[in-house]
């Protein structure tokens, strides 16, 4: 079974369409990474998978559990929102932790206060998460005290103590320095090898090929092509991909 | 007169200048807040309506205002009762001018500094990064959580020198009650200054807002301390 699957996805913004009859389906242990040109619709695709965002049009579930279905022309959310959130983690590209909060308690509050978990439990997981993100020692910083890519590794530890089946990334690295880019990278492909679920937004292309299972090109809001690293950046038939590709090989 | 009498009588006063002051700041602030969000309501008629009372308040001197909620119910049951009397109504209103000045006094203070509040809480809840929230509603906390445990923590650490400044100006408005001669300290002095035809009450009625608000900054410097252990 899919742990996500978007089917006929629309949206759009006052008339502009920006998702065009969108579908994809990520498979347990499948990471997928978006590229295409900037305003193509991928972070809306990403906000409207993780409910920032609400589609016009088309349906939403995660594994089991529908989020969004079509009734007649018109789009049903779920009752139950705050479920659907518990199946995933959203990385942002410009971390947004909380301030006033420490790093310990920035990964522990959300499952401890909004998934009700046990509170020791929580914390015993938190310090192996953060000893995964080699952060051990900055448990009780405050995110103003780290470098922009331990920040963005906290945001990944946050949102993997929500034990997520599956985790969105949007251009995690953008806002990072290069010589930042690489430890957040690197936390990724771990998590790639571990068989985490992930869909990451990326212009990282090299990234995209060492990392994807599968590769999805989104030029103006639709699925342009979709295949493995080799299919899309070696072998595309496509006239589109290969434009986007060259100008980013410049 | 002498100095110590003087002062002793102004002390007297003390107690009710105390009494405005820290009744103010417990209402005005929480109400401040609650206007804050009407005037952020996505209804425009909410929003256009709270915006409008906010702009009088602001608008018009604290001492009218004063003026209006200690008299002006006297002056409508006047009119009203004129008025029934006129039409054989056959009812009437007793309000009179209340004796215990200290309750329109404090709702008229309370009143023009929750709208001063409430301007200072919207810049702060307008600095908040979107990204904020966002982040907030994908981890599972809900509306009212996301803005008691993340947004209103850090609202107050932006705000807190414009409230500073608002509590000290507070200080000194408190002498504004002389006008509905509520007997605060400034009223008294000034009494006393009228009758000994003497400067001195008003040295010592500077002398006290100025020790007073040496309080104030102190407490407030230790209150933005104990905040500042991240940077925003
Ligand atoms: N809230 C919004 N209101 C109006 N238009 C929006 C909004 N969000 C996105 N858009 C528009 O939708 C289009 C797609 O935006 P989106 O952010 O999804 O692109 P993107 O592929 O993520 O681009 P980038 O690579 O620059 O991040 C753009 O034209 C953008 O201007
Ligand atoms: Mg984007």
């Amino acid at each position: 079974m899919s742990v996500l699957e978007m089917k006929n996805v629309r949206k759009s913004f006052k008339n502009v369409e920006v998702l065009k009859d969108i579908s994809i389906k990520v498979d347990k242990g499948e990471v997928v990474s978006i590229i295409g040109p900037s305003g193509s619709g991928k972070s809306t695709l990403l906000r409207c998978a993780t409910l920032l965002e609400t589609m016009d049009a088309g349906s939403l579930t995660y594994s089991d559990e529908k989020a969004a279905w079509m009734e007649g022309s018109s789009i049903k959310y779920t009752k139950n929102l705050n479920s659907v959130r518990s199946r995933f983690g959203l990385v942002f590209q410009n971390y947004n932790l909380f301030p006033h909060y420490s790093v310990i308690k920035n990964l522990m509050d959300p499952p401890v206060s909004n998934q009700k978990r046990d509170k020791n439990e929580v914390y015993n997981e938190c310090r192996v998460l953060l000893d995964k993100m080699g952060l051990l020692d900055k448990e009780n910083a405050y995110p103003c005290m780290l470098s922009g890519g331990q920040q963005q590794r906290v945001s990944i530890a946050r949102a993997l103590a929500m034990k997520p089946d599956i985790l969105f990334f949007d251009e995690p690295t953008s806002a990072l320095d290069p010589e930042l880019t690489g430890e957040v990278l690197k936390v990724i492909k771990q998590l790639a090898d571990e068989k985490m679920t992930m869909v990451i937004v990326t212009h990282e292309m090299s990234f995209a090929k060492a990392v994807s299972d599968r590769v999805i090109f989104m030029d103006n809001g639709v699925i342009v092509e979709q295949g493995t690293p080799e299919e899309v950046f070696d072998n595309t038939a496509n006239e589109r991909t290969k434009q986007f590709l060259r100008n980013y090989n410049k | 007169m002498d100095l110590m009498t003087m002062i002793l009588k102004m002390s007297e006063g003390l107690g009710k200048t105390c009494a405005i002051f820290f009744l103010t700041l417990l209402f005005s602030l929480p109400l401040g807040m609650i206007v804050a969000l009407l005037r952020r309501s996505r209804l425009k008629v909410v929003s256009a309506i709270t915006r409008f009372f906010i702009s009088v308040l602001r608008g018009t001197p604290l001492m009218l205002q004063l003026i209006a909620v200690t008299y002006g119910p006297y002056y409508v049951s006047v009119a009203v009762n004129k008025l029934a009397e006129a039409y054989n109504l056959g009812i009437g209103l007793d309000i009179g001018i209340s004796k215990n000045k200290l309750v329109p006094v404090v709702v008229a203070f309370a009143i023009n500094y929750a709208s001063y509040f409430a301007e200072i809480y919207r810049s702060g809840l307008e600095s908040m990064p979107v990204g904020q929230y966002e982040a907030a509603q994908v981890l599972g906390y809900s509306k009212i959580q996301t803005f008691m445990k993340i947004i209103l923590p850090q609202v107050i650490r932006r705000i807190l020198p414009s409230v500073t400044n608002e509590i000290v100006t507070l200080v000194k408005d408190t002498s504004m009650a002389f006008t509905v001669s509520y007997q605060e300290m400034f009223t008294i002095g000034k009494q006393i200054a009228n009758s000994q035809t003497s400067f001195v009450p008003f040295v010592v009625a500077g002398v006290f807002y100025y020790v007073f608000n040496a309080i104030i900054g102190f407490v407030m410097d230790k209150i933005e301390k104990s905040m500042s252990y991240y940077t925003i």
